[in-house]
């Protein structure tokens, strides 16, 4: 059994040895974010998941949330990476914010080659750009689709229930679903 | 006699030409050449086990890359639950991985009891438990016949399939639904277990020991299944680990990793149980990994029955989160209000965002949550074991022999409502 060092904290050990990429740090419900500067994310998961002490080996989850309409936040969109330490048993949320105008993000293929479709799906359902993704497609909507269907200002759309009462008037609308 | 002419074009609706070009980049240069073959498998291929479609380059019978299509069952789940109250959203989260509904139920309420920071009685976890590992042995059933089936073994899927309606029958007496039951809620389960509940999971408990006896010598030990599967569709450690794989699929190639043992949720710290691990990582340890999990879901079963009560609380008694009972809606003003209230607008969340894991019997299925301090989350986000598993499928098949492909993707238990959501 090789030694295995003590645990450290992360917001302490990035602060450390990245100061500049470190924005802010946040506790909610035992769970902790940092939230990094969108340009250092990659060398900074990195860090987390090569120092001893923190070892955030596995990539549990990329998401991203839309915070559409809300003006006071500068940024529009987040991406969270989760973390896990398998080592130490615990979860770390890595954050970063992206502005809507530019919309692009470093991809985290380099690290974990599993982000690779987790990329994916935000580029197909929020529409953020990851810059050096190897695949860049959309992967659950059809790669004809207009639009990102996650994005809070897209419309959740209906159709109308077909009765043979109605059936004909329905037919004259069909391809378009209902806003 | 009538001279038939012969067509010598196939009529329009059934030409079909593919732009080829499309394909640069995801298949090696060798399939412009036509020196290699690109073939065409699924969606509707019954070893796909749903609708995955993969486009196959092959020389002679060897792959030489494998490019998974998916999407075809996407439904929008995440989009749905973000115009619906909390409780609402449970019964969405059943649609997804359709094998285990329980297990989506139990990510997405661990997600928000963690958001209102709300707890569940003792004895409503001890239900959870005993209903999450009921329908672990009957995901893994499933998994096992049509695995089997998948390699010829035909006779695997009947048997499997008996015990499983019996699994699911006990399902039914609790939430009256044999599948998308939407058992769990928010504060605990949506009922009490009914009183004929633990007699018949006495019973089963005494002759399903005996069924997976069955299924073991008729595989175990088969040499054609042996054949098949040992030493095919290999995972090394430390590439599971890096292509985000979990659950008896990262198990098999030896990692000890439970989410049930290394981050206890619902009480599962109050369990012994062992985790079954592979050594070599391929289709056979994964085989075996499942089939001993079915032995420690028995064993956790057998201990939640001793400590299960007959009568006591089965979801939490505060009121701003959980509806009151029926009883006392009749004598307290108070309790039509928290009733109404919670069934027209439901409860608020805070701005804030959790995450929550559980162990499916497929892996790792993460919630991510974010409120808006209103009654509807701002976003939900569901990480699947089955499209981090399917996303590795080119790195798994590579090498092999198209149908050892069959074997592999049995092996990884993929679920598609699971993986497009």
């Amino acid at each position: 059994m090789p030694d295995i060092a003590p645990a450290r904290d992360a917001a302490d050990a990035l602060q450390a040895a990245m100061p500049e990429a470190l924005l802010d740090c946040h506790s909610f419900r035992d769970e902790t974010t940092l939230i990094v500067a969108p340009a250092q994310v990659v060398d900074v998961c990195r860090f987390l998941r090569d120092t001893p002490g923190l070892v955030y080996n596995f990539l549990s989850d990329i998401s991203a949330v839309d915070y559409w309409p809300e003006q006071e936040r500068p940024e529009r969109f987040g991406i969270c990476y989760h973390l896990l330490s398998m080592l130490y048993g615990r979860r770390l949320r890595v954050k970063i914010y992206v502005a809507e105008d530019e919309s692009e993000a470093p991809t985290m293929t380099g690290v974990w080659p599993g982000a690779n479709w987790l990329e994916r799906e935000i580029f197909d359902l929020i529409g953020i750009r990851f810059s050096g993704h190897p695949d860049l497609r959309r992967i659950l909507m059809p790669s004809e689709w207009d639009g990102h269907p996650h994005r809070r200002d897209y419309p959740l759309g209906y159709e109308q229930v077909q009765f043979s009462f109605n059936a004909e008037e329905i037919m004259k609308h069909k391809p378009f679903a209902r806003e | 006699m009538a001279v038939v002419e012969t067509p010598t074009s196939a009529p329009d609706a059934y030409r079909w030409e593919g732009n080829i070009e499309e394909l640069r980049g995801l298949v090696s240069e060798r399939a412009f050449t036509g020196e290699t073959m690109l073939l065409n498998m699924g969606p509707h291929h019954p070893s796909t086990h749903g609708v995955l479609r993969v486009l196959l380059e092959l020389d002679g019978e060897q792959i030489v890359n494998a490019v998974p299509d998916v999407g075809f069952l996407h439904t929008g789940i995440e989009k749905t639950i973000e115009s619906k109250t909390y409780e609402k959203g449970v019964t969405a989260t059943d649609r997804m991985d359709y094998l285990s509904p329980l297990s989506n139920n139990m990510a997405f309420c661990l997600a928000v009891e963690k958001l209102v920071d709300l707890d569940v009685p003792p004895r409503a976890q001890l239900i959870r438990v005993v209903c999450l590992e009921l329908q672990r042995i009957a995901s893994h059933l499933v998994w096992l016949g049509t695995h089997a089936i998948d390699l010829g073994a035909m006779s695997v899927l009947l048997y499997a399939f008996r015990e499983r309606e019996k699994v699911l029958d006990m399902l039914e007496m609790l939430s009256g639904q044999r599948m998308m039951g939407s058992y769990f809620r928010p504060g605990g389960v949506w009922r009490d277990i009914t009183p004929d509940f633990k007699p018949t999971l006495v019973n089963f408990l005494g002759e399903f020991p005996r069924a997976v006896e069955d299924y073991q010598r008729l595989l175990e030990k088969n040499p054609i299944w042996v054949d098949r599967t040992q030493g095919v569709g290999v995972i090394e450690p430390d590439r599971a680990l890096a292509w985000g794989m979990s659950g008896p699929t990262l198990r098999g190639s030896g990692v000890n990793w439970d989410l049930r043992k290394s981050m206890p949720y619902s009480g599962y710290e109050q369990f012994t149980f062992n985790v079954p691990l592979g050594e070599h990582g391929d289709v056979y340890d994964r085989f075996m990994c499942r089939i001993l999990e079915l032995w420690e879901s028995m064993k956790i079963l057998h201990q939640a029955l001793e400590r299960l009560e007959d009568k006591g609380p089965f979801r939490s008694d505060n009121r701003k989160f959980v509806p009151p009972p029926r009883s006392e809606l009749g004598q307290s003003m108070e309790a039509v209000i928290h009733h109404f209230k919670l069934w027209t607008s439901g409860f608020d969340a805070p701005d804030e965002e959790v995450y929550a894991a559980v162990e499916s019997p497929r892996g790792e299925i993460g919630c991510y949550l974010h409120g808006t301090g209103g009654n509807m989350p701002r976003r939900v986000h569901f990480k699947t074991p089955s499209f981090m598993h399917i996303s590795s499928l080119p790195l798994l098949t590579q090498g092999h022999f198209i149908a050892d492909l069959v074997a592999i993707i049995g092996s990884v238990d993929i679920v598609l409502g699971d993986c497009d959501r």
